[in-house]
């Protein structure tokens, strides 16, 4: 402990007036402390304040992000007869991609038999093309007379492969993957994926997203997506 | 009679010469008592008003808030903020309002705004208030951003609240993304699904804050009841409390003197002007 003020009386200066005192420890401090009793229950309470923040905290956090990493259940659906589709023109077909919302939860896909020229499509021999615009996600339409894909919202432009012919989309159309039932009747669409402008499959992509190339680091795939085929 | 447990400051303290001076009689014959009723209940509001300002020292705060100077050549330009407030609570209370019959589900969102709309009584005139309100709130951020920036309002030692206000600025317009979705007709439906894919075009962070919004690969029931979350207590709650910095540093600071106004030269300098 410090030597209290008063032992230092008595001494005197040359000219004779009182002694400076020694610098006394800082006050609260016992000999040889590196931290005072307040000081550490600063620390000790905002410690504390930090553990009870980050409690609170990081739940919310994970409960705000915990649909992120859902896995994308690997639905199929069957969208009619095989004998329904020809090679030289797609049809509507309504998909369920969300359940339980009602309307708001299906989407539009075109679905046509395959030439079997490229390889991207089915291995059973069906190509459905998603009608998620590649800019911004509005609905695309297929007009039969042109044999184009066309977006109304920014007047994206799309070839009868998807692959974009005008307007500011990224990329082709999206596809969904296609097989023929067990029994063989029916035209089966599976989950969406995406492709590039070569019509290489990958993993699906949020519309507005360039793939291929370096593009595939700049936009990284959602954790929970499926392959590509 | 037993007394009642009135606080202290609440009993009128007894004035000397009562019944001479200060001008009324205080039942001297005459047998109603009427007039210290009368006077006693005159007093009832200063005293109600003294008993809390003593607790809280509202009057000083209130005087320098409400009285404070401004400086000459202020004009209604300056009401722009006020002006951007009161919309703000107009939003706020409308708000409240139309939560009571509307329903954050993808199946029932609509219904519930069109039953609310179309039945409720005044149900169309409250939520056009909030509908155009927005809009209108929108407008008087940017004619009171654009007073600020050509009065010069955002410089020295105003550049904070500059800044707080362009965070309110940005907090509103989430708070017309947020709400646009709600209705959950086509227009809130494909509107969303936009600004989500145009949130996405960020490289490397876009799809995961896409994916933050959306609560999901696509829209879905999370998303609307994530919206309407944010819509309605996060967003708003923030506001609340950048509202109050804003405030807090307006009346701190002060306003400026418009540009145009010359600043006067006091008098002593004035004198010296001449030799």
């Amino acid at each position: 402990m410090a030597d209290p003020p008063d032992s230092k009386q008595g001494k005197t200066t040359p000219n004779g007036g009182p002694a400076p005192l020694d610098k006394p420890d800082p006050a609260g401090y016992f000999e040889g402390e590196s931290m005072n009793r307040r000081t550490a229950f600063t620390v000790a309470g905002q410690a504390l304040g930090g553990v009870a923040g980050l409690a609170v905290a990081l739940p919310a956090i994970g409960f705000a992000m915990a649909p992120l990493f859902e896995e994308e259940g690997d639905n199929w659906e069957a969208v009619g007869p095989v004998a329904n589709f020809t090679e030289d023109t797609y049809k509507p077909v309504t998909l369920t991609i969300v359940e339980d919302i009602g309307e708001a939860g299906k989407t539009t896909a075109y679905v046509r038999k395959s030439t079997g020229d490229d390889e991207i499509d089915g291995e059973d021999g069906f190509v459905a093309i998603s009608t998620r615009c590649a800019h911004l996600g509005c609905p695309v339409r297929y007009v039969e007379s042109a044999a184009n894909f066309i977006c109304p919202c920014h007047g994206g432009v799309y070839d009868f492969d998807g692959k974009v012919i005008g307007g500011p989309p990224v990329r082709p159309l999206d596809r969904f993957q296609t097989r023929v039932s067990e029994d063989g009747g029916q035209v089966e669409v599976g989950p969406r994926f995406s492709v590039t402008s070569q019509l290489d499959p990958v993993r699906t992509r949020d519309p507005g997203e360039f793939t291929g190339g370096i593009w595939e680091y700049l936009y990284p795939p959602r954790p929970s997506t499926p392959p590509a085929p | 009679m037993p007394k009642l447990p009135v606080p202290g400051p609440l009993k009128r303290p007894s004035k000397p010469g009562r019944n001479g001076a200060d001008g009324y009689k205080d039942g001297n014959g005459d047998g109603s008592g009427r007039d210290q009723a009368l006077h006693v209940a005159k007093e009832t509001g200063a005293d109600v008003a003294g008993w809390v300002d003593e607790r809280t020292g509202a009057t000083g705060f209130l005087t320098g808030m409400l009285f404070r100077k401004v400086p000459k050549g202020t004009n209604w330009f300056y009401t722009l903020g006020s002006a951007t407030l009161f919309a703000f609570v107009v939003q706020a209370l409308t708000g409240v309002f139309l939560a009571m019959y509307y329903t954050p589900s993808p199946t029932e969102a609509y219904e519930s705004v069109t039953h609310l709309t179309n039945d409720v009584f005044l149900g169309e005139f409250v939520r056009g208030m909030h509908k155009w309100g927005a809009s209108v709130m929108i407008i008087l951020i940017f004619l009171h951003m654009g007073r600020t920036f050509f009065f010069g309002a955002y410089k020295y030692p105003r550049e904070l609240n500059w800044v707080i206000g362009v965070v309110l600025l940005i907090l509103t317009l989430v708070m017309g993304l947020t709400g646009y979705l709600l209705p959950f007709d086509q227009r809130s439906f494909w509107a969303t699904v936009v600004a989500n894919n145009i949130t996405a075009t960020g490289p490397v962070v876009g799809p995961y804050l896409a994916d933050f919004l959306r609560a999901g690969p696509e829209i879905g029931a999370t998303t609307i009841q994530r919206f309407y979350a944010v819509h309605m207590l996060l967003v708003p709650g923030l506001m609340v409390a950048l509202i109050g910095a804003h405030l807090y540093l307006v009346v701190k600071l002060g306003t400026t003197a418009p540009p145009w106004v010359k600043a006067e030269r006091p008098k002593s300098l004035r004198k010296t002007e001449v030799g």
